[in-house]
C-alpha cells in the first residue's frame, strides 16, 4: 500500500523574545498560524485539522492548554491533537499531523508548536521534587555538561570547538529576522572570554529561553498543485525513543538517534548522507552537540564531527551548512524548537529563507531530541515530490 | 474523514482494578501488569510492536515530562517507535490508528494511566481552563458539571430522579466488571454542587489501561475474534461555556456522522461521561434509543481514572466484541470541561462485514 505525499506549503512564525508580554498565549500562536495560513495562500475554512505540541505544562501552569487555544487556532468544529515528546515535541507534532495527511485522512493540516516561557520559569517547572527519584535541580545544562565531557574525552576534541559552534550559529542568527538573539558585536573571543557554567559549557554555548510559535500547512498531492509557491516535499520521517537511564545507554551518541536517521534515510533512499543531504537544522540547545549529532545522524565517522566543525564545513558557506537560521542556540522557545527546524529545513528547499538561504538546497534534514537524549524526530524535506 | 484505506482492529484490552489510592504503587508498577496482560494476550513482545503511544498528564502526577518513566516501564531497549499525546488515552489510540493507515506498522501498543489520589482533582482540573480570565476562580470540576446539568433540567430534558436512575443502572452494571472501584447498591447522597449528588458524580481514582491494535491478517493472527475499527473521529468545541450550548453536544453528534455511527444501529455504548447529567446529552446527540445497552461495563461513574478512562471505554467496547456479546459496538471518550472535545469510533465483529 503506497502513503500519499505530503506537502509543507505553509509556514509561519513570531519573532522569538525573551517575553512577549504584549500578546496572550492564544494570540501569540495565533499570530505563528495566521502567517502560516497567510503563507499558503489559505484561510481557515481549508484547515481540516489541528496539530499542537509544546513541552510540560507546568512552564506556562495551563494544563492541556489545547482545550483553552481550541478557538484561537480555528479548531472548532475540528479534530485537534495534542502532542507531547519532551524537547522533541515540535518535532513529533510536525510527523503526527503529517501522518494525518500520509494516511489519508485529511488533505490539509495545521500544526503548530509553541512555548511562552516568560508565563513561568522553565528551570523550576522542570525541577519539581519527585519522591524516590534523584532531584535535577541544575536544569538542561547539569544533566548534559558530562555527556559533552565523555565526548571530548573520547574523540580527543580540543575544547576550542564548542566556542566555534557558538560563534557561527549567533552569527547565522543576524542574518535571521525570526532569531531571538541578535548580538551584533559578537567575537569569538566574546564566546571564549564567557563565564563557565558547567564546564566545559560555558554562558554563551547555551540556548537562551524564549517566548514563541511556529507552524506549517500540510497538504496532499492536490493541495500541493494549488499551491502558488513551491512546496517542501516530506522524503522520510521517524521517531526513535529508549529508556532515560539504563545499563547499555551511550549518551554520547544514543542508539535511538542512529535508529531514527537510519529509518528517514532508508524512506527517502538516502545512501551517503553526507554527500546527498545539502544542510541540516539540527537541535543544537549547547554548542557541542553540534559535533556529537554530526555523528550521530552519520555525517562523520565517529570521532570525526568536531573535524567538520573546525574545519568550517558546518558554516552557511560551507559543504554542509548546519544550523543556518542560527538554530536552538539563537532562539529556544523549547516546545517550538523542534518544529523550528523542520520548517527551517524546509524553507530552505523551498528557497524562502531570505538572508539564510543556502544556494542549491534540495535536500535538507530537520532533526529535534528531547529528553534525556532519548526521544528523536526527524525529517528530510526536498524540492522535488517523492519517488519512492 | 475520507474512507479508512486498511482495516485495523482492537485485537487486546487490558486494565487495572481500579481503587480509590494507590500510595503503595508508582505509576510504572501500575502500568507493567497491564502491558503485559496485553502482550501475553496476543504473545507479542515489546520489540514485535510496530509503534506505541501513551496517553497521560503532568499535572496528575506533578511533574514535568512524567511519561518518560512509563516509557522506561515498556522496555524501549532496543529503540521502539513512540510517540506520547498529553490527552486521554483514547487520543493515543487514535494516533497509532493513523500510523497503522499509513503502512509503516502492522501492530501498535496503546497504555494510559492516571493517579487522581496524590492531589485534588477537583482543583487539578481547574489548571485546564483559559489561564487569564477563568482559571484564576477556580471553578472545578463538579461545579461545571452541575451548570450543565442544571442546563438540562432547566431545559426539560431531565430531572434529578432521572438522574439518579441513570447512576443506579450504571452501578448496578458495575457488579459484572470486577475492575470497577464502585459497584452495586451506593447511596445517592447529598448534594456535592445543586443539582449533583455525590451520586452523579464519578468516583476520585487511580488506573491503568492498554490496547493492542493490529492491521489486516495481522489482527486476525492475534485474536480469534477482532473488534474492528470501522470508523473513528474526533471534534473539539469552543473553550468558553458562554458560547456553547450545554444541553447539546454537536462534536459528539459530529465525530459520530464522520465516524459511520449512524449508518447502521449500534447495539452496545460505552460513554465516557462522568456525570450522570453528561449520559443525558450524549443519548441525545448519539440518537441513542433504549434498545442500545449503555456502559454495561459500569462506565466512568464505576470508575474514572482521568486520562485513562476514555481509552477504557473503547477497550470495553472491543471487550463486548471479542466476547461475542455485541455486533457492532460506539465508544465514546471526552475531554475538557463540559464534553467539550469528544472522540466517536464504532467497532464491528468480522461478520458485520
Amino acid at each position: 500500500m503506497s502513503k500519499e505525499p505530503v506537502a509543507v506549503v505553509g509556514i509561519g512564525q513570531t519573532k522569538h523574545v525573551a517575553a512577549r508580554r504584549d500578546v496572550s498565549i492564544a494570540g501569540l500562536v495565533r499570530e505563528a498560524a495566521q502567517r502560516a495560513l497567510e503563507d499558503a495562500e489559505l484561510t481557515w475554512s481549508d484547515i481540516d485539522a489541528v496539530v499542537i505540541g509544546k513541552a510540560p505544562d507546568f512552564f506556562e501552569g495551563v494544563m492541556m492548554p489545547e482545550l483553552y487555544l481550541a478557538d484561537a487556532l480555528g479548531a472548532v468544529g475540528k479534530p485537534m491533537l495534542r502532542v507531547h515528546t519532551a524537547g522533541s515535541v515540535g518535532g513529533s507534532t510536525a510527523l503526527v499531523a503529517a501522518n494525518l495527511v500520509a494516511a489519508r485522512v485529511h488533505g490539509t493540516v495545521l500544526t503548530l508548536a509553541f512555548e511562552k516561557q516568560s508565563e513561568s520559569n522553565a528551570m523550576w517547572g522542570l525541577s519539581l521534587p519527585i519522591p524516590f527519584q534523584q532531584p535535577l535541580l541544575a536544569g538542561a545544562g547539569g544533566f548534559f555538561a558530562p555527556h559533552v565531557r565523555a565526548y571530548m574525552r573520547r574523540t580527543g576534541a580540543p575544547d576550542t570547538v564548542g566556542s566555534v559552534v557558538a560563534y557561527k550559529d549567533r552569527r547565522n542568527a543576524l542574518k535571521n529576522p525570526y532569531a531571538h538573539l541578535h548580538e551584533h558585536d559578537i567575537t569569538l573571543e566574546k564566546v571564549q572570554a564567557s563565564p563557565m557554567l558547567w564546564d566545559p559549557i560555558r554562558y554563551s554555548e547555551t540556548c537562551p529561553s524564549s517566548d514563541g510559535a511556529c507552524a506549517m500547512v500540510l497538504t496532499d498531492r492536490a493541495g500541493a498543485a494549488r499551491s502558488s509557491k513551491p512546496p517542501a516535499w516530506m522524503h522520510g520521517g521517524a521517531m526513535r525513543s529508549e529508556p532515560t537511564l539504563h545499563a547499555g545507554k551511550d549518551f554520547v551518541s544514543p542508539q535511538a538517534g542512529k535508529d531514527c536517521a537510519a529509518d528517514v534515510y532508508r524512506q527517502a533512499g538516502i545512501v551517503d548522507p553526507r554527500r546527498e543531504i545539502d544542510a541540516v537544522e539540527m537541535y543544537v540547545p549547547f554548542s557541542w552537540y553540534e559535533p556529537m549529532w554530526l555523528e550521530n545522524l552519520g555525517f562523520a565517522d565517529e570521532g570525526e564531527g568536531w573535524k567538520l566543525t573546525e574545519a568550517g564545513v558546518t558554516e552557511l558557506d560551507g559543504d554542509l551548512p548546519v544550523n543556518m537560521s542560527g538554530g536552538v542556540l539563537s532562539t529556544n522557545p523549547i516546545g517550538a524548537s523542534g518544529m523550528i527546524r523542520f520548517a527551517e529545513a524546509a524553507l530552505q528547499v523551498r528557497g524562502q529563507a531570505g538572508e539564510h538561504q543556502v544556494d542549491g538546497a534540495r535536500k535538507v534534514l530537520g532533526h529535534a531530541y528531547g529528553g534525556g537524549s532519548q526521544f528523536f524526530s526527524m525529517w528530510l524535506v526536498g524540492a522535488e515530490p517523492p519517488t519512492r | 474523514m475520507r474512507p479508512p484505506i486498511r482495516d485495523i482492529a482492537v485485537v487486546a484490552f487490558g486494565q487495572t482494578d481500579h481503587t480509590r489510592t494507590s500510595d503503595e504503587q508508582s505509576e510504572v508498577e501500575m502500568l507493567m501488569p497491564v502491558l503485559h496482560q496485553v502482550l501475553d494476550a496476543t504473545g507479542l513482545k515489546t520489540s514485535d510492536i510496530g509503534f506505541t503511544c501513551s496517553g497521560s498528564s503532568d499535572y496528575l502526577a506533578g511533574r514535568a515530562f512524567s511519561f518518560t518513566m512509563a516509557l522506561d516501564g515498556v522496555g524501549a531497549w532496543p529503540p521502539i517507535s513512540e510517540s506520547h499525546v498529553e490527552m486521554d488515552g483514547a487520543w493515543a489510540l487514535y494516533e497509532a490508528w493513523t500510523k497503522l493507515l499509513t503502512g509503516e506498522a502492522d501492530t501498535a501498543l496503546v497504555y494510559a494511566y492516571g493517579k487522581s489520589s496524590p492531589g485534588s482533582v477537583r482543583d487539578v482540573l481547574t489548571r485546564q481552563l483559559d489561564p487569564y480570565y477563568v482559571a484564576p476562580l477556580w471553578p472545578d470540576s463538579v461545579a461545571l458539571a452541575a451548570l450543565q446539568a442544571q442546563a438540562l433540567i432547566d431545559g426539560g430534558h431531565t430531572d434529578e430522579p432521572a438522574l439518579a436512575g441513570v447512576a443506579a443502572r450504571s452501578r448496578e452494571s458495575a457488579t459484572g466488571n470486577p475492575h470497577a472501584q464502585l459497584r452495586g447498591s451506593v447511596p445517592h447522597g447529598d448534594y456535592v454542587v445543586n443539582p449533583l449528588r455525590t451520586g452523579d458524580c464519578p468516583p476520585i481514582g487511580d488506573g491503568a489501561a492498554a490496547v493492542i491494535l493490529a492491521a489486516g491478517d495481522r489482527a486476525r493472527e492475534l485474536c480469534e475474534r477482532p473488534a474492528w475499527i470501522r470508523g473513528i473521529d474526533h471534534r473539539i468545541e469552543a473553550h468558553s461555556l458562554g458560547v456553547r450550548d450545554l444541553t447539546d453536544s454537536p462534536s459528539t453528534r459530529l465525530a459520530a456522522e464522520n465516524a459511520g455511527a449512524f449508518e447502521r444501529p449500534v447495539d452496545t455504548a460505552e460513554l465516557h461521561a462522568p456525570f450522570t447529567s453528561q449520559e443525558v446529552v450524549l443519548r441525545r446527540a448519539l440518537s441513542l434509543g433504549d434498545d442500545v445497552d449503555i456502559n454495561p461495563s459500569g462506565g466512568p461513574l464505576a470508575a474514572n481514572p482521568v486520562m485513562a478512562a476514555g481509552l477504557i471505554r473503547i477497550g470495553e467496547a472491543a471487550a463486548r466484541i471479542h466476547g461475542g456479546n455485541s455486533r457492532r459496538a460506539l465508544a465514546h471518550a471526552t475531554s475538557g470541561p463540559c464534553l467539550q472535545q469528544n472522540l466517536v469510533a464504532v467497532l464491528e465483529g468480522e461478520d458485520q462485514r
